[in-house]
């Protein structure tokens, strides 16, 4: 793993707060991450109580977004933070919106659930293996940067084409179902609402992994093949220090 | 470690195993640093790790410091400047200085300026000695403040006008370098801000060596930052990477304020 955790600042409070919007940041994200479990649950267990819980949590990871993005404005103003401080800031401001725009997603299919009447009568086996791998995306992205580990980003990353096709596919056999069944228009049309939000969280998750190499490794990796981001890494600082 | 010099420019400046010591002290431990033709150089590092000391060798201010004591060789434009034949007066003209404190001598305002080139032959006649002056003090952003009261002494002005005053006379005489110790260290900040705009206009007619305490100084006005640490150059590299990505696990802890 690389060593980048490094001693504290002579400031004691700069230190502090680093740590605070660190920390804000991961509990953020363990908020849209159960956020994120309990929207499936509703949706595949059509339970209305788990999907309003769903709907009430928005209020608090927008709440939360707004703090850190005052933090690191304040730390910006206030410490000119610079190397791996100011990529921590940069690197979580980023991440603040893909995890609030997560939470978003999260409310949408939360929605859905509600508004579904009865059971779907089709299969929601692509539902469920797309929303396993996005939720997985999610937890493996938010413990890269919790361990700065760039590594673990990568490979988090490289999931979001297997959901990718996944989504294709799941996306064409809600196709061939509403040509053979018209009536079933209006359910499938809101399965794709939810597959499409599913799918989105998986590019949000991939962002965040592309930040969290940032943050550790100071390479931009975004838009990025998988390919290309591991051969950025490789490609080591010409310092020659030790891993 | 030193990243290889930006392309297209000439070596002005280079020190080659630099060592200084004071009596039996080695306050540089051997510097091989490079300046190129028209480029600014931030010196930083915490105190006492001989960024200054370093500074003077560039133009042998050590010289008057006693017990001090100077080894290896700085070339200018490929010249030994402690050759026993340089004449050190010529050599401070070619490689200019300018103070942490404003210095102006107990003069006006244009004897200051006027001071350098008199004494090196420079102007012929008192027409050309105005317009050195006036260019001068012109280039160092001071002219339109104190065209009126050329006469008034130097010491009157604001210590932000005298620094101005200082960078005035030290490009008077023509130099190819300018080398500037904590220049902004005893201004406000919009001394400091006139002095960095300086700094920036002046790099295209200089090699600046500055050094400086302030790191968002050294980001704003430099094109390549090296750390010093201890009397030794650990890091020199564009200023853009070591502000964002630095190399040396000691420049991340100095510049993030995690030195000890």
């Amino acid at each position: 793993m690389t060593k980048f955790i490094l001693g504290k600042h002579s400031s004691s409070q700069f230190s502090q707060e680093m740590e605070s919007i660190r920390n804000h940041l991961l509990r953020m994200g363990g908020l849209v991450e159960k956020q994120l479990g309990d929207a499936l649950e509703a949706l595949l267990n059509n339970d209305s109580a788990v999907a309003e819980k769903v709907l009430i949590t928005e209020d608090e990871v927008d709440e939360l977004e707004k703090r850190i993005d005052e933090e690191c404005a304040r730390v910006l103003a206030l410490r000119q933070p610079a190397a791996i401080d100011l990529r921590t800031i940069l690197a979580v401001s980023k991440c603040v919106s893909d995890l609030e725009r997560i939470g978003d997603e999260s409310a949408k299919i939360a929605q859905q659930s509600l508004e579904q009447e009865g059971e779907l009568p089709m299969s929601l086996v692509g539902v469920k293996h797309i929303g396993h791998s996005v939720k997985h995306m999610l937890n493996s992205a938010l413990d890269a940067f919790a361990r700065f580990d760039a590594d673990k980003a990568i490979e988090a990353a490289a999931h979001d084409d297997e959901v990718d096709t996944e989504y294709q596919a799941a996306m064409r056999s809600l196709v061939t179902l509403m040509m053979e069944d018209p009536r079933s228009i209006t359910r499938v049309l809101n399965l794709m609402w939810v597959l499409r939000s599913l799918e989105r969280v998986g590019d949000h998750a991939r962002n965040i992994c592309e930040q969290v190499v940032y943050l550790v490794k100071g390479k931009d990796v975004r838009h990025f093949s998988v390919d290309e981001m591991l051969a950025a890494v490789q490609n080591k600082r010409h310092g020659g220090e030790p891993e | 470690m030193q990243k290889a010099p930006q392309q297209g420019r000439d070596v002005k400046l280079s020190a080659r195993g630099v060592k200084v010591f004071y009596d039996d002290t080695a306050a540089i431990k051997g510097i091989d640093l490079e300046l190129m033709d028209k480029e600014v150089v931030a010196f930083i590092g915490p105190s006492g790790c001989g960024k200054s000391t370093f500074l003077r060798t560039l133009n042998r201010m050590n010289d008057t410091i006693k017990g001090c004591r100077v080894e290896g060789e700085v070339l200018l434009d490929g010249e030994d400047i402690y050759a026993p034949s340089v004449d050190v007066v010529m050599l401070r003209a070619r490689v200019g200085m300018v103070f942490q404190k404003p210095n102006p001598f107990p003069k006006s305002i244009y004897e200051n300026v006027a001071y350098g080139p008199k004494i090196h032959g420079l102007a012929r006649g008192r027409g050309d000695l105005d317009d050195i002056v006036e260019q001068s003090l012109r280039r160092a952003g001071l002219w339109d403040e104190v065209k009126d009261r050329l006469n008034q002494p130097g010491t009157g002005l604001s210590g932000g006008q005298q620094q101005r005053l200082c960078i005035a006379r030290a490009i008077a005489v023509s130099p190819e370098v300018i080398l500037m110790d904590e220049p902004c260290s005893a201004l406000d900040p919009i001394a400091t801000t006139k002095i960095e705009e300086l700094i920036a206009e002046l790099s295209s007619q200089f090699t600046i060596a500055i050094v400086t305490h302030s790191m968002q100084q050294a980001a704003r006005v430099s094109d390549r930052t090296a750390y010093f640490h201890l009397g030794e150059v650990i890091e020199v590299n564009a200023t853009e990477q070591v502000f964002t990505q630095p190399e040396n696990p000691l420049t991340e802890a100095y510049i993030t304020g995690r030195f000890g």
